[in-house]
């Protein structure tokens, strides 16, 4: 077992887990997130994307013992009394169908948003395909979830 | 996962005593190989021994060349204005492994010491006549490089740093697998003070090689023509599910041409 303290959400948590328990698996079971999901669980499809010390990273690649001391923010963590931009733009745009890929989707959406201005380059619809690399959803197409991330890009 | 130890050693003194000490330990980088290996049970160490808190990251310039510390991000190595200042192909390379949110986590040491025979970095490395620099050495990436998922790295070494010179030029061209995106070929051809050097991944039955035929062609007339004339045999060249040692070859030679073209 390991002691694990991290900030989640912006609150401070503590818990002791075994070694192998990956970041993932701590935030949905230990802290009952389940917001972010695991769809492949072998760092293919993004939907386990979560935000660590402010970078997207795979949260089923990433044991728990690792992330400690670190900040974490899921997809419950975004929204702030109204809907983080990203949310709403996914939501304006119908970009989902059966929406489990979402929460990787939008996680990943908003660090390439931030990416892209911090270095002070514009997020074209081709660099947002390029970025949802390791993002997979089967159902729609990716149109809409481009889409929803340039009118984010515009708005946050 | 089976089970295991997980440690963070404070410093690199204290992660070279914990892999003295635990036999069956393996080194933990960025993870984003070795973890999905333990998913797998193809790995099943006693211990990992997790280096991000032992100092070995960082980029520094010194004018000519850069020093990476093994620790260092892949996303860290694509942005990295003191790499863009003196070996800007090295971004490139760093931008093109894997994803965002895994080149938030994969590392320079991690990738060189596992070794993959699709991986970028070890053409990269070779092709620029790195130095990889370890708690005991310093290697030539001719010498560190030593077949499939093999290095010269003994028994408790640990890589703290490669150092790249700057190049006259160089470019890496990649064809990626379309599905899992790794390099099927990846070719990086290289003007150096010693003359040319053209690596290749993703092709070879021991991982990364050079090419003894396009280096001497290049070194006579630095072209995309004079690839053209160059023989690339299949032999020693992977066959599996998604290509043919033959096509490897083909490869080959349209990779490197692309890369002359772009340098």
């Amino acid at each position: 077992m390991t002691e694990v303290t991290l900030t989640v959400n912006g609150k401070a948590v503590k818990r002791d887990v075994p070694d192998t328990m990956l970041l993932v698996e701590f935030l949905r079971e230990e802290l009952r997130l389940t917001g972010t999901h695991v769809g492949c669980d072998t760092s293919q499809c993004g939907a386990c994307v979560v935000h660590l010390d402010g970078k997207a990273v795979k949260s089923c690649t990433t044991l728990a013992a690792q992330a400690s001391g670190g900040t974490v923010t899921t997809i419950e963590g975004l929204a702030n009394g109204s809907l983080h931009p990203m949310q709403k733009a996914f939501n304006d745009n119908h970009g989902l169908q059966c929406g489990f890929c979402t929460p990787g989707m939008i996680m990943s959406g908003v660090d390439m948003v931030a990416r892209y201005k911090a270095a002070g380059k514009e997020l074209t619809e081709h660099a947002i395909r390029e970025e949802l690399e390791g993002n997979i959803c089967r159902c729609t197409g990716y149109h809409n979830i481009v889409k929803s991330i340039q009118q984010a890009a515009g708005e946050m | 996962m089976y089970p295991t130890k997980y440690h963070r050693p404070a410093s690199l003194a204290e992660a070279l005593q914990l892999l003295a000490d635990n036999e069956d330990a393996k080194l933990l980088a960025g993870g984003q190989t070795l973890l999905p290996t333990m998913k797998q049970h193809l790995a099943a160490p006693e211990a990992v021994i997790d280096l991000s808190a032992s100092g070995l990251s960082g980029i520094s310039n010194g004018g000519t060349m850069v020093t990476i510390g093994a620790m260092t991000t892949h996303a860290e190595v694509a942005t990295s204005a003191d790499i863009a200042a003196v070996v800007p192909v090295l971004n490139g390379v760093a931008a093109g492994i894997g994803d965002p949110a895994v080149r938030h986590r994969g590392t320079i040491g991690g990738s060189i010491s596992n070794n993959d025979p699709s991986a970028d970095y070890p053409a990269a490395l070779v092709g620029l006549d790195a130095k990889i620099v370890t708690n005991a050495r310093e290697l030539a990436a001719d010498d560190f490089f030593d077949g499939m998922f093999a290095t010269a790295l003994e028994e408790g070494e640990i890589v703290t740093q490669v150092r790249v010179v700057a190049p006259k030029r160089a470019a890496y061209v990649k064809f990626p697998n379309p599905a899992s995106r790794y390099a099927m070929v990846g070719v990086m051809v290289a003007e150096t003070a010693n003359g040319v050097r053209v690596a290749i991944t993703g092709a070879g039955e021991d991982g990364v090689f050079r090419h003894e035929g396009l280096e001497e062609a290049l070194s006579a007339n630095f072209s995309p023509e004079s690839v053209d004339g160059v023989a690339v045999g299949a032999d020693g060249l992977l066959t599996d599910m998604h290509a043919t040692a033959e096509y490897r070859a083909h490869l080959i030679k349209v990779m490197a041409k692309r890369a002359v073209a772009a340098c």
